[in-house]
Order: C-alpha cells, then sequence, then structure tokens
C-alpha cells in the first residue's frame, strides 16, 4: 500500500452513496491514471505525430527511412538503417501493407520463418503500423508462435533487503527447485556484491533444476563478476529510443554494442533492457509514441547483434500503465521482439497495481501465450525484500501462479514443490555456502543463521550479520582474484560434489558458447536448451509447445488437491 | 473539461516577488534556496498537494534554526533539479545550496561537486513530507556551517510507482513547459498571507 491516502477526499463535504464509498476504497484506485498528451509522447501506441513508415534503398544503402534522409538520421536512425534492417529484402516487405503482416503473425498457415522473412526488412514506424492494426489476442497469438525457443521458461529475483548472502543462497535454492531457469540478484548496498552475487550463484546450482545467475550492477563491475564466473549471464544494459536519452546516459548504440561484444567474448549469454516509457518518463520523448520509440530499441538491441532483449516497459510500466491501451502496448513491444527473432524476458517484474485483479491482467498476455521468461523477473521472495523496487508478482503468489498454470493447462515454468523438498534445498544451500565461506576464509555463517534463513519467509525473519565483516570479505573477494572455478574447487573440497559438478558444467558453457545461441536456458539433464535445439514450430492447433507428459502432471499438483481415491485425503 | 483532483483547504498563499538579479552572496554563513520554473507559479503545490507555502516555510524554518541566512532565487532556464541545485549552491556564499522542483523533489547541493552529484537527494517526492522539508532546510545549514549532520531519514514505498510515476512524469513535463531558455536566476522574496478561514462546517 502507499503511504498516502485514498485518491478521492472523504472529507469534501458532499453527500456521496455508499456504493461510492466502496469503489473509493477499492486498491485500483490507489493506481495513477492520466490524461494522454501526444504532444509530449504521453500515449501508449496512437500518436498522430509517429513518422509514417518508408524506405529508399541506393547501391546497398537505406538512404531514406521513415520519412527521414539519411543526411537527417540522429545516432539511432543511422544504427538501425545500417545494423538491424536486411537492406536485400526491405523494399519488398515494406511494400506489404501493415494488415497483411499482422495476418501473417496471427494465421497459423504461416510458419514463424516465414514472418521472420519479412520482419527483418521493417522499419521501426511500418512495425508499429503492424502493431497497431491487433487487438491484444492478436498480439498473443503472434506471441504465441513468434516466441524463439518453444519451451516457455521463467527468471526470479532473488534479492534481500539486509542483502544477507545466507537468504539469497537459500531463494536461490528455491527458486531452482520451483522451476526458474534464471535467477537474478541486485544490492541495497553495492560492496556487498559479491558475497550475494556467490550466494547466487552457489544455491542456484543446489538440487535437480540448474538456473543461471546475474548479479544488476553498474555496468563495470557486472562485468568483472561475469568474467571471473561469478555470475552466468548480464540484462541490465539499457538502450533508449530517443538521442537526447541515450547520450544522457554517456551511452550510444555503439558503445553498448561494444558492451555486448565483451560480454560475448567471453562467452557469456547477455542481452539489453528497454521498455515503454522510459522517454516520455525522462522528458524527452521528442513526442513519440511509447510504443514507437521501444521499437527503435528492439531494432537496436537488433543490430548490435545481441541474442535478446529484457522490455515490457520494465522499471517504467508505472507509465504506459497510467495511460489508455498501455497494457496491449506493452505485450505488443515483446511480441516485437519475438517477432523480430530475438529472445523475449517479458517484464512483469515490477510493482505494477495494487489491484490484484489488475496484476493478472498485466501478466496473462505473456503467460498465456508463453514467452521466453514469462516473469523477468517474479520476486522469489515477499516484495519487501525485493531489491529491485518490488515485482508485479512475488513469494506470496507461488500458489495462486501454480493454480492458474493447472486452471488453464498455461506453462508459467513454475511448478508446486513440497515443503519438505524446499526445506532440504535450502538446508542443503545453506550448508554449502556456509562450507564455501569457510573453505575460502570468508566471514563464518553459524549453525543459527542457517536454521533461521532455511524457515524464514523474508529478512524480517533472519539472524543480523555483521555488516562490516562481510564488506570487508566482500572486498577479499575481489581483491584475491575469486572466480567461479574457486567455487568449484571449495565445494568439491567440502564434500558438495554435485553441486560443484552442476557449477561446472554451467562454467563449460562458456567455453563452448552454447549459452549465446538465442534464448538458451540449461536443463535439468545440464543440456542447453535453446533456439537452435528447441525451436519454436507453433502453426495452428495441436502443434508447438503443450504442456504434456511428466510436466503436466507436475503441473497438476497443488497444495491441497482432494484425492480421487480416498476423498478424506489429499494427493501427496 | 477538468476538476481538481483533490480538494484542500489551503491555508497559507504565498508568492514569490523578483528582487532582481541573483546574485553570488559574500557572507559564508548562508544557504541558497532555489526553487523551479513553475514553482509557486503555474504549480501551487507538490505531487501530494502538500501546498509550496508550507514546503517553503519549512525548509526556510530549517535553515534559520540552526542560525544560518537564507536567500531564495528562482531558476528560470531549467527544469532539471540538478542544474537547479547546482546554480543555487554556485551563487551560495557557502557553497551550500538547496534545489526543489515543482512535483516536491529536491536536492542539497554543493559548489564543487560535479553537477550531477549531490550531498543528498530526495528523489521520492510523493514521500517527502513537511518534516523531511525542515530537516532538508536543517541539514543544509549544518552543511554551510561546515558540519557533518546525518543524512535526512527518507521512506521508501516500492507501491509508489503504480501510483504516482506517471503523474510525475506529467508535471515534469509541465514544468519544462515553463522554463525561459537562456533567462538568467532572479532572486525572488517569499510573501506568505494567510488565506481567510475555510466557511464554517
Amino acid at each position: 500500500m502507499t503511504a498516502v491516502a485514498p485518491q478521492g477526499s472523504p472529507l469534501d463535504g458532499v453527500r456521496h452513496s455508499l456504493r461510492t464509498e466502496v469503489l473509493e476504497n477499492r486498491p485500483v484506485n490507489l493506481d495513477g491514471f492520466v490524461e494522454e498528451w501526444p504532444e509530449v509522447g504521453m500515449v501508449a501506441m496512437d500518436s498522430p505525430f509517429d513518422p509514417a513508415p518508408s524506405v529508399r534503398v541506393q547501391d546497398g544503402v537505406i538512404v531514406e527511412m521513415d520519412g527521414v534522409a539519411r543526411a537527417d538520421f540522429d545516432f539511432i536512425d543511422q544504427f538501425i538503417a545500417d545494423h538491424a534492417i536486411d537492406i536485400e529484402t526491405t523494399e519488398d516487405s515494406m511494400a506489404l501493407p501493415a494488415v497483411e503482416i499482422a495476418r501473417m503473425l496471427v494465421d497459423p498457415n504461416t510458419s514463424r520463418s516465414e514472418v521472420i522473412a519479412v520482419t527483418k526488412g521493417l522499419t521501426p514506424a511500418k512495425l508499429l503500423e503492424v502493431a497497431k492494426t491487433m487487438n491484444i489476442v492478436e498480439i498473443m497469438m503472434g506471441m504465441q508462435k513468434m516466441r524463439a525457443r518453444r519451451t516457455p521458461a521463467n527468471q526470479a529475483h532473488c534479492t534481500s533487503a539486509r542483502d544477507n548472502p545466507v537468504q539469497v543462497v537459500c531463494e536461490a535454492a528455491e527458486a531452482s527447485i520451483r522451476g526458474f531457469s534464471e535467477v537474478e540478484t541486485t544490492l541495497g548496498v553495492v560492496r556487498y556484491a559479491p558475497l550475494v552475487a556467490m550466494a547466487l550463484q552457489i544455491g542456484s546450482q543446489v538440487g535437480e533444476g540448474v538456473a543461471l545467475t546475474q548479479c544488476a550492477l553498474e555496468e563495470a563491475t557486472e562485468l568483472e563478476l561475469g568474467m571471473r564466473g561469478i555470475t552466468a549471464y548480464a540484462e541490465t544494459i539499457s538502450v533508449y529510443g530517443t538521442e537526447p536519452v541515450f547520450v544522457d546516459g554517456d551511452d550510444t548504440p555503439w558503445s553498448k554494442a561494444f558492451l555486448a561484444a565483451a560480454y560475448a567474448s567471453r562467452g557469456i549469454k547477455m542481452r539489453f533492457t528497454s521498455g515503454t516509457g522510459s522517454e516520455v518518463q525522462m522528458g524527452n520523448a521528442q513526442g513519440k509514441s511509447m510504443l514507437y520509440l521501444e521499437i527503435r530499441c528492439i531494432l537496436v538491441t537488433k543490430g548490435a547483434g545481441v541474442q535478446g532483449l529484457q522490455n515490457g516497459s520494465i522499471s517504467c510500466i508505472g507509465v504506459p500503465g497510467a495511460v489508455p491501451a498501455g497494457i496491449r502496448a506493452v505485450a505488443a513491444e515483446n511480441m516485437i521482439a519475438s517477432a523480430v527473432d530475438l529472445e523475449c524476458a517479458s517484464g512483469n517484474d515490477q510493482s505494477f497495481s495494487h489491484s490484484p485483479m489488475r496484476r493478472t491482467a498485466r501478466l496473462m498476455p505473456q503467460m498465456m501465450p508463453g514467452t521466453d521468461f514469462v516473469c523477468s523477473g517474479y520476486s522469489a521472495t515477499p516484495n519487501y525484500d525485493n531489491m529491485f523496487a518490488g515485482s508485479n508478482v512475488d513469494s506470496d503468489d507461488f500458489d495462486d501462479f501454480n493454480t492458474i498454470q493447472r486452471d488453464l493447462q498455461i506453462d508459467g515454468g513454475l511448478r508446486h514443490v513440497k515443503e519438505d523438498d524446499i526445506l532440504a534445498v535450502r538446508t542443503r544451500a545453506a550448508k554449502a555456502l556456509q562450507a564455501v565461506f569457510d573453505y575460502l576464509d570468508l566471514p563464518s555463517i553459524s549453525d543459527a543463521e542457517i536454521d533461521a534463513a532455511v524457515y524464514a519467509n523474508g529478512s524480517a525473519d533472519l539472524l543480523p550479520r555483521d555488516v562490516l565483516e562481510d564488506l570487508k570479505g566482500a572486498q577479499q573477494v575481489m581483491d584475491r582474484g575469486i572466480t567461479g572455478l574457486d567455487l568449484v574447487k571449495a565445494l568439491e573440497s567440502t564434500g558438495f560434489s554435485d553441486v560443484a559438478a552442476n557449477l561446472l558444467a554451467v562454467l563449460r558453457q562458456r567455453v563452448s558458447g552454447d549459452l549465446l545461441q538465442t534464448s538458451a536456458i540449461m536443463t535439468p539433464a545440464l543440456e542447453p536448451l535453446s533456439a537452435v535445439n528447441d525451436a519454436n514450430d507453433y502453426q495452428g492447433p495441436s502443434t508447438g509447445y503443450r504442456p504434456s507428459g511428466t510436466r503436466w502432471e507436475e503441473m497438476k499438483k497443488l497444495r491441497h488437491v482432494t484425492s480421487a481415491s480416498n476423498p478424506e485425503m489429499e494427493v501427496e | 473539461m477538468t476538476v481538481a483532483s483533490t480538494t484542500s483547504d489551503a491555508q497559507r498563499t504565498m508568492s514569490f516577488t523578483e528582487i532582481g538579479p541573483a546574485q553570488r552572496g559574500s557572507r559564508s554563513d548562508e544557504v541558497v534556496l532555489a526553487v523551479s520554473p513553475a514553482f509557486a507559479d503555474f504549480f501551487t503545490q507538490t505531487i501530494v498537494n502538500i501546498p509550496h507555502a508550507e514546503v517553503i516555510r519549512q525548509i526556510l524554518a530549517g535553515i534559520e534554526e540552526q542560525e544560518v541566512a537564507a536567500r531564495v532565487i528562482r531558476v528560470r532556464h531549467s527544469s532539471d533539479l540538478a542544474v537547479v541545485a547546482h546554480t543555487a549552491a554556485k551563487l551560495s556564499g557557502s557553497g551550500i545550496g538547496i534545489g526543489i522542483l515543482s512535483r516536491g523533489t529536491s536536492m542539497i547541493h554543493q559548489r564543487d561537486l560535479p553537477r550531477l552529484s549531490s550531498l543528498e537527494l530526495f528523489p521520492q517526492c510523493p514521500l517527502l513530507t513537511l518534516e523531511t522539508y525542515r530537516n532538508i532546510g536543517s541539514n543544509a545549514a549544518q552543511y554551510a556551517k561546515g558540519e557533518s549532520p546525518q543524512p535526512v531519514p527518507t521512506l521508501n514505498d516500492q507501491m509508489a510507482r503504480p501510483r504516482w510515476q506517471a503523474k510525475a512524469a506529467l508535471l515534469h513535463l509541465k514544468e519544462t513547459e515553463q522554463i525561459s531558455k537562456g533567462a538568467k536566476p532572479v532572486e525572488v522574496q517569499a510573501e506568505f498571507s494567510s488565506a481567510a478561514p475555510a466557511a464554517l462546517s
């Protein structure tokens, strides 16, 4: 709840009906809504100031795009024209009516690769025009087909309001056994990062699921932790849709592409981040709609050669969420990322609404069709511990989420796990971290701390740590040059050979480079699963990914299901 | 049509009277408070409807209680908080300035720091109370005296985004419309007047 009273003043001296009072007090009225203002870009996807699509190619170079001559390109136009759009096919693709391209996205008789043969030649304004012809169900149809990986997955946030590594190692282990394929952390006190990143990395390798990890920090530190193998992927590399906003961050599309190459050079998976609303939020939307500017970000990502994008408004969700059709635009930005053959980690990762109905409605356009990562990410802790400032769904919602998967037979990547199993992995993870800290002469973790963390709901239930000692330890990790391989050695030497083997398997992917393929995750069998070996083959009813077999049986399990064979009992 | 989103009986109103171009101060025991182009002008209250008059009163009271002098200027050429606050710091005899935007977002700045740095930043305008503003004034005055005060405690609220993010963007865009390119800062005098008491009810 916000710290302030509901919008309407009950003390305005006017007599209101009792029903008005009830409605006034509904959580949805704590959300903020604003009128559109297209002149400054406060409009979701339908602005009279967005450009009309056009393209002109001369001597193998785009000389005009969306009504702008090459001489007048800003650096985003230039980057997109030179690196994102296929020169060979663009004139033919652009000649197709937008509605025809939209129909291809929806039509089961058109394959994913046939659509991509067209979208790779489209300009930002044309992609916008295509999206504008589609309603929310059609956008979901498009997403179902265009998602790069056949099997949907999910990502978790594992953070601690106290930056407590013992909590994070437990949360990462639980997230992994619940089915998350990626886990991400960030910090309140940045200097804590090495210890918390280690906890995340170790926790995520305990138990049968193996999740990839990342630690969101300023770019240089994040890169260093990745290069050392203390994290396995990166995603907080932000791109923007107008030149002034890009420049505000001291960046250009080229500098971001350079950073992407640095990750790729070490076999580290990475994706960019962008989202509707960021430019208008920063007061520099140049009068363009949020979706038009986001499409420019999508194509900058494509042009940089990066395999994927985290979008879906992300930290600006309060902006599209406040304007008409904003959530339709957010669904469209995810679909367009997939439609140009990028991995899409589709948002649903920031506190969005006070209304449970609205939170669910915002989630469905990604959860129903399935995306590469339905949330990016889902808070594996209570939201009060979420150091990304809260997510649309948190640990309180686990049972609701699992029930929705079962009700609709849709795969959001999670499963119900018995408490015994959860306590077992949390305990083992905490003991592994205790052993590694001990082995590496880092501040010790007591058995009492482990007991509290294993049974905790959030950081309020933990025993406090000596923060100053931890921060010295964190500095030691950096000064002594500790790497992912040191963690493997420590785990192996302290009796956690299975965890060591899992972590080594993840590190070995860095050499093979398989995690650089579009939409790569690791299977429980420690094999990479990506758009290469698990390409989405949806082509209408009875094709594509459908929960079945073992996975569907797993999805049928909930906390309480009455047994059919003995209705006095519940299914185990 | 637009209607007021809330009703509040503002008990006190305030206006700024321009005195002349803002000058660099000479006394080392002063804090300069810079308000943004639309503060107590196009806008009259913060994002959570705290009257600008009360905000200014509390900041000035916080400075006074430390026995430090205060001057107020209006920055007219920018709605960027860092620019507003840094302008105040550069004109301040002590090198300490406070910047405040119409929606309430505030910053304590120091002349010798880079513009994008600051001594204290208060980014979550919906969570700033009159007490916070008084503390901001007090802390700025303590920096001016060469002391190292504890940073002003602030609240954090993860649900502020869904409630306020879009309104904050609108307020920023509106304030940006009010800037006059190239206009120099002016020194202003705050004049308070008590409004007639609200009708008896």
